[in-house]
């Protein structure tokens, strides 16, 4: 063996013990969350602590499980993502079929008022939002949460969407107005079923960011039954064996359940959410 | 001949006046597009940031039974004086440091690993989303376990298992110091793996001819480094630092979470809503929201200037 090989060899090893350090470091915490979870609670506050579930334990998802209330807010924050992608994404493929397909006077200030939009801190309109959704009697009503997500869920999504309308080739549209289409039916009979796959990705990039949304839920809601999973999640109590501990083996099942379809989500559509993600920041 | 020439002129003319009804018949069709997403801008944007602006210069409380009455730059008067907010800008500029530095340094060196070829790189890019899609909210419980200063797996590993500390700290309880840090390493290790796959998408766009030509000229790995990575990767940098810096600047969830409305920890974001949700000021509560807002606006400009500025 040549000293050559015996230095690439070493820097092999270095390389592939750096891939490990930096995937424990990303996982472990989830571990943690996970082994918590399964852990009974006269283990889970007991020191020294273990590394791996002793006497494992389904009773924390259990617990979640019988918790109206935290079941409720599974719903709710169903409800709410649902509802605030699917306008998101109605409302933005017209507005983006409009920006990606027409010149016209006026497009780039709506062009750059929406990118703009992206940037936007939620917490600079908190104060009138407020006020707003107190005189709708809007106020602890999920109906506040849809409304006010599109604030970050629509600019985004119309700025996805108008790239991706861009990028389709001309000749589509003209082909269509010699058949004699009309420019609506051009656009949902031939435009939009293309931009199918851009709209999966924005969609879900969508729902993501309103299911994990947590300022205006906790702002906006305030009894239990009207609460987001977000919120559900900060508000645990209960009694464990030292009554100056919060549940934690509870709060960890809670995360978990709250996580794993996300986790499942995002690795199954994870070509097009990475596409997705960064688009903006390769094209600028 | 003439009458040859009228009928194309004629032709042309209607030619031309049928392109300008359909450019015409255009820009109504995409104005049409736009409506609904122009009133959805203005409902929950344009007109809020516009009414919290009033607002701020009003003493508007929420279900107040005086109407709000109109004070100038009275709430902006106060602001400059309030030591509370200095500390929340303070506060919150102290973690926009620490988080940004370490997610670019760490995201970088993540994203250079991804980059070259090894077996299980799929997988690995694939691990690297996890953290990013999972709540802020849920992240932050997950390390405020963690950091539990009897029970916390934190401790356990810095006293027990290697041995730098020689008893339990209390990471998220007292001093403030400790806690931003202890914060800022939630933070870092939740947004670490977007920074990266931001930057990786970056790095993908370099062609590898140009290294190749680096290597014939006997450019060593650290000149490569200096001289073509980072260059090429100016753009994905400047949108990378963009948006994390926008994100730290508002921070919320993840302080709310692990501090609620503890004082000393207190970030601009919290600082604002605690104002105009739990105490109802919505006029002095505003003017904090429309300074952040400022506060914001100056980075973004100064990030924009100082990285152009250099590219010529």
């Amino acid at each position: 063996m040549t000293g050559g090989d015996t230095r690439h060899i070493f820097s092999r090893v270095l390389f592939y013990l750096l891939i490990i350090v930096i995937l424990v470091y990303t996982i472990f915490p989830f571990y943690w969350a996970f082994a918590s979870s399964l852990t009974p609670n006269n283990r889970l506050f007991s020191t020294p602590i273990s590394y791996w579930p002793l006497e494992p334990t389904l009773n924390n998802y259990q617990l979640v499980f019988r918790n109206n209330l935290f079941i409720r807010a599974l719903i709710n924050s169903a409800i709410v993502s649902f509802a605030v992608t699917a306008l998101a994404l109605v409302v933005g493929a017209l507005g983006a079929y409009a920006l990606g397909r027409f010149r016209f006077k006026g497009r780039s200030v709506v062009l750059y008022t929406v990118l703009a939009m992206t940037m936007f801190p939620q917490i600079a309109v908190l104060g009138a939002l407020f006020e707003m959704v107190t005189n709708l009697g809007l106020y602890n009503n999920l109906l506040s949460l849809i409304i006010t997500y599109l604030i970050f869920t629509l600019p985004f999504t119309v700025w996805v969407l108008t790239n991706f309308f861009k990028a389709m080739p001309r000749d589509l549209e003209e082909a269509a107005y010699v058949d004699g289409a009309s420019p609506f039916q051009t656009f949902y009979m031939i435009l939009l079923p293309l931009a199918a796959p851009g709209m999966v990705t924005t969609g879900l990039l969508a729902f993501i960011a309103a299911w994990n949304e947590y300022l205006f839920a906790l702002s906006f809601t305030q009894t239990p039954e009207n609460r987001t999973v977000t919120i559900a999640i900060t508000a645990f109590e209960g009694a464990t064996a030292s009554s100056f501990e919060l549940p934690w083996g509870q709060i960890m099942a809670a995360s978990v359940v709250v996580t794993v379809p996300l986790i499942i989500l995002t690795l199954y559509f994870q070509k097009r959410i990475i596409a997705g993600l960064t688009a903006g920041a390769v094209k600028g | 001949m003439s009458q040859r020439i009228a009928s194309t002129t004629a032709a042309a003319g209607a030619i031309r006046k049928r392109q300008r009804t359909l450019a015409e018949s255009q820009t109504f069709f995409a104005w049409i597009l736009l409506i609904p997403t122009m009133i959805v801008v203005a409902i929950v944007g344009l007109v809020p940031l516009i009414q919290t602006f009033y607002l701020s210069l009003t003493d508007a409380r929420l279900a107040s039974i005086t109407p709000a009455e109109f004070v100038g730059f009275e709430n902006y008067a106060f602001l400059l004086q309030d030591t509370q907010f200095y500390r929340t800008i303070g506060n919150t500029i102290f973690f926009t440091v620490i988080t940004v530095g370490f997610e670019f340094i760490l995201g970088l060196v993540i994203a250079m690993v991804i980059n070259s070829n090894f077996r299980g790189r799929g997988l690995m890019r694939a691990a690297m989303l996890i953290p990013w899609a999972i709540p802020t909210v849920v992240s932050a419980q997950m390390w405020k376990w963690m950091y539990n200063d009897v029970y916390g797996v934190i401790n356990d590993l810095l006293v027990r298992q290697i041995g730098i500390l020689d008893s339990n700290v209390a990471f998220i309880a007292t001093n403030t110091t400790v806690s931003l840090v202890s914060i800022a390493a939630v933070d870092i290790w939740k947004t670490t793996p977007f920074v990266a796959l931001l930057l990786l998408a970056g790095l993908q766009v370099i062609s590898g001819d140009v290294y190749e030509a680096a290597s014939v000229d006997g450019a060593n790995p650290i000149q490569k480094f200096l001289y073509i990575t980072l260059p090429l990767l100016r753009p994905a940098i400047l949108v990378t630092l963009i948006f994390r810096t926008l994100d730290s600047l508002r921070v919320f969830d993840v302080f709310f979470v692990m501090f609620g409305q503890r004082s000393d920890t207190q970030t601009m974001a919290i600082y604002a809503q605690q104002n105009l949700v739990d105490f109802s000021d919505l006029g002095y509560g505003s003017a904090v929201s429309i300074a952040i807002f400022f506060i914001i606006a100056i980075f973004v400009v100064l990030y924009v200037t100082f990285l152009n500025v250099e590219e010529s």
